[in-house]
């Protein structure tokens, strides 16, 4: 899933501050799951705004309004047309997608991120997100035992380790980042395949990943 | 209206609910003030649900729940008192004094210490609204524009 984290309170209420009616709009998917933006944070970051405002004497309304996903053309119904149409300005808990595309359909809203969002990831334990995939576009994870050293590596090396890897920990952050190639190394021991890392993984083809642009997936057969 | 502060206690079913009652029953003094929502545990109440009674017109709220080792879902009361403090920080964010929320531990027996809490809670968010202790918070400036 994308996993984002809520800006500081400060950031979103200086937005918020230039409107009188918010339409605050959450986003039922990735950011749901990772607790960021869904319904429940909506409640939270409302609740937050309105109490602000009354610290601070200010006019805001809130409404608050979280849909299955702002990746999707298909959820943005009338129903949240109607509530974009009557806001004055929109503060989207949806990922940088979930915002972008809310500005797109509203070209008319103004549309403002409450979320920063920060990488593929998985959930790895209650309450904590890790890092996965790095959507290069061209996926290479069969050659490492299912590790990507992409995403996982801090210096993404085809051919690692490098020198800064102790005890299975990576030195840009030994307490918090585990070496990604002390993985694949373990990993690939117990699948009985180290002699595969032998061979010198030739040069990615960095243009599928983003140096080649801004991407498009294309798929004529579902494409009405 | 007088200094009467609207206090709401989310006080869970087991423990300190069953305190309020046994307080009651004990003919302990409390503040009528306090207006206790029941819970099945403390664990139940949401970061949401306090803030929300705060943007409703409480001006203090107490969480009661089991001591520590004593909850009967075993550990709702240590994930309320994590809850607590995160909706501490929320507070604080937007300039209400966090002191204006404490989370306590009232064993079930413990009717006295229930009404004595409940006073000495009262007492706190008198005090705040009256601005006899440290005013709510000073929100932080705001950020501005990126340049």
């Amino acid at each position: 899933m994308i996993v984002a984290e809520r800006k500081p309170f400060e950031e979103i209420y200086a937005h918020a501050q230039k409107h009188k009616k918010i339409l605050l709009m959450g986003c039922g998917t990735c950011v749901t799951v990772c607790m960021a933006g869904g319904e429940k944070e909506v409640g939270i970051l409302a609740s937050q705004i309105r109490l602000a405002a009354r610290e601070r004497g200010d006019d805001i309304t809130i409404e608050e309004h979280t849909i299955t996903r702002q990746c999707d053309d298909e959820f943005f119904d009338e129903a949240t047309a109607r509530k974009v149409a009557e806001a004055d300005a929109v503060i989207s808990m949806g990922c940088g997608v979930g915002v972008q595309f809310c500005a797109e359909r509203f070209p008319d809203a103004v549309v403002y991120p409450a979320l920063n969002t920060k990488f593929y990831g998985a959930t790895i334990e209650a309450g904590v997100w890790s890092e996965r995939c790095a959507g290069c576009g061209e996926c290479i994870v069969d050659q490492f035992g299912g590790i990507c050293p992409i995403a996982r590596c801090s210096k993404s090396l085809l051919n690692g380790p490098c020198g800064g890897s102790s005890d299975g920990k990576c030195e840009v952050d030994p307490d918090n980042i585990e070496c990604a190639w002390q993985l694949i190394y373990d990993r690939m021991e117990k699948l009985g395949r180290l002699e595969e890392l032998e061979d010198s993984k030739p040069l990615k083809d960095w243009a599928k990943h983003r140096d080649g642009g801004p991407r498009k997936v294309t798929r004529e057969d579902v494409q009405l | 209206m007088d200094n009467d502060p609207n206090i709401i206690a989310f006080c869970c079913h087991y423990c300190a609910f069953t305190a309020a009652d046994l307080a009651g029953t004990m003919r302990q003094q409390y503040p009528t003030n306090i207006r206790i929502v029941r819970v099945p545990c403390s664990g139940k109440v949401d970061v949401n649900m306090i803030l929300q009674a705060f943007v409703e017109g409480a001006d203090g709220v107490m969480v009661g729940a089991c001591e520590p080792g004593g909850c009967h879902f075993i550990q709702g009361n240590l994930r309320a008192k994590k809850r607590v403090d995160y909706a501490k920080e929320l507070l604080k964010e937007v300039g209400v004094n966090p002191d204006r929320l404490e989370m306590y531990y009232i064993a079930a027996s413990q009717g006295p210490l229930f009404a004595q809490t409940s006073r000495e809670f009262t007492e706190r968010i008198k005090q705040l609204n009256a601005g006899q202790v440290e005013t709510d918070v000073v929100p932080q400036e705001a950020v501005g524009e990126p340049a």
